[in-house]
């Protein structure tokens, strides 16, 4: 599953534009996942310019 | 909203440069328009190096002086090994203030009719069948469904407008520059000069830019490519790590994130009833990354091909809104590929491959110095890209 950090993001759309199956919304100050459409193909996490966006695996290692 | 009542010609969603350019046109032309922005104001935030060329901006307007942070004659390259090349550029460019050329250009548009609604956020298409016919959204706290015969998407990298009516908008990973910029100040920098850095190190499958804003001002930013953030290191990091080498001293005064899409335009810019511009449509430069001016250039061949349909009073249908795909690659398009191929080889280069095409452009004097004599140089070191080259230039 993919984390957002909300408070991190610039919403600037990066993570919408490379989404395949069109899972990810982007409003004025909030983007939002449609967990029930992704696939986890983790393309938005790569591409998300200030690390807003993380793999569960990942954040649960940001916490330890 | 209070404007359900009224029908619109063409309804046009994002208030960017291709959406207020489109506006302006189709208003200019007799035809009622309505744009909806999401954000609270047009302009804001400014997600863009803010750089374009004289030329390319006199293809639309005069240039006012308050749209302009800074001009620029010259141009840098900084290879990877340091090797600085410098040479004048043919035509200026200018350092845009965003904020303000986005609002004088919407500005524009309304003085020629154009309605303009921000805080109007688009969540949906309207289909008669398999045409769009409109769009649904919230404006101040009440959803609204809106009709009218063209609808536009002008929506930006992350635009829903195409997907909802059934076209391919979705940009690979290798072709989404992941970009990244901080407005600084407290910096030395000379202000006529456009400097790239480009390096593996630095910002890879991309450049990294130093745009001088004026009074000790800069645009510093980079971009990567989505191949390259997929190794877990990302554009903020690079960034930062470039700003603590050279300019550790600065003050930040904006920062904001971004995503260019370097790829070939969308196989399909329209369908029934339904047309994309600017980046929505992937019009930026696939080299450059500039898409200030293609996005505008998009958005007044749609408005022209809006205009001519719907005042001979044709149905909006996909075959002849293909009026405008046509134009489009028969103005831009074509170099559009082409250019896609010269930045898949760049890209590709070691660093080893640009220390050494900069070695060998140091060696020319400066007053010999050009764009072309670079590509020259790169051709010799990557003969591949002498094809696309010689395409490109023979084709313009």
């Amino acid at each position: 599953m993919i984390i957002i950090k909300q408070n991190k993001c610039d919403y600037c759309g990066c993570c919408v534009g490379v989404c395949p199956v069109n899972c990810i919304e982007l409003k004025e100050a909030a983007i939002e996942i449609k967990y029930d459409i992704c696939i986890d193909c983790d393309l938005c996490v790569f591409v998300c310019p200030i690390d807003v966006l993380m793999t569960e695996h990942e954040s649960d290692f940001q916490k330890v | 909203m209070n404007l359900i009542s009224k029908k619109f010609d063409c309804i046009i969603v994002g208030g960017g440069p291709a959406g207020s350019t489109f506006a302006d046109i189709a208003s200019q032309n007799g035809l009622s328009v309505l744009v909806l922005e999401k954000d609270r104001e047009i302009g804001v935030p400014v997600r863009c190096g803010e750089a374009v060329s004289d030329k390319g901006l006199r293809i639309f307007h005069s240039v006012e002086k308050e749209w302009i942070n800074s001009i620029i004659t010259r141009i840098r390259l900084v290879a990877p090994n340091e090797t600085a090349i410098e040479f004048d550029l043919n035509e200026s460019g200018y350092i845009l203030d965003r904020k303000i050329f986005d609002l004088a250009l919407a500005k524009k548009a309304e003085d020629n009719g154009a309605i303009i609604k921000t805080e109007a956020y688009v969540n949906g298409l309207i289909f008669d069948e398999d045409k769009v016919v409109g769009v649904t959204g919230e404006y101040q706290g009440e959803s609204f469904s809106l009709t009218a015969k063209i609808i536009v998407g002008a929506d930006g990298v992350e635009s829903r407008v195409g997907r909802w009516a059934g076209l391919s908008t979705h940009v690979k990973l290798k072709d989404m520059e992941s970009a990244i910029q901080k407005t600084v100040t407290g910096i030395d920098v000379e202000n006529h000069i456009f400097e790239f850095y480009l390096s593996r190190n630095w910002a890879p499958g991309g450049y990294l830019w130093v745009f001088p804003k004026g009074k000790r001002s800069a645009n510093i930013g980079l971009a990567i490519s989505g191949l390259y953030a997929k190794e877990g290191k990302s554009a903020y990091k690079y960034l930062q790590e470039f700003l603590n080498r050279k300019y550790p001293n600065v003050s930040t005064q904006t920062i904001i994130a971004g995503g260019v899409p370097v790829a070939k335009t969308v196989k399909n810019m329209v369908t029934e009833g339904l047309m994309l511009v600017g980046d929505a449509a992937h019009t930026v430069n696939p080299m450059t990354g500039g898409g200030i001016i293609s996005g505008m250039r998009s958005g007044l061949l749609a408005a022209e091909t809006a205009v001519s349909v719907i005042k001979s009073g044709q149905n909006p249908t996909k075959k002849y809104l293909q009026k405008y795909e046509k134009e489009w690659h028969k103005i831009g398009g074509k170099n559009h590929e082409k250019f896609y191929r010269i930045k898949e080889s760049i890209f590709r280069f070691e660093d080893k491959d640009l220390n050494r095409i900069a070695d060998g452009i140091a060696d020319i004097p400066e007053n010999k110095r050009s764009l072309f004599k670079l590509f020259s140089i790169a051709v010799a070191k990557k003969p591949s890209l002498l094809l696309d080259v010689a395409r490109l230039f023979a084709g313009l």
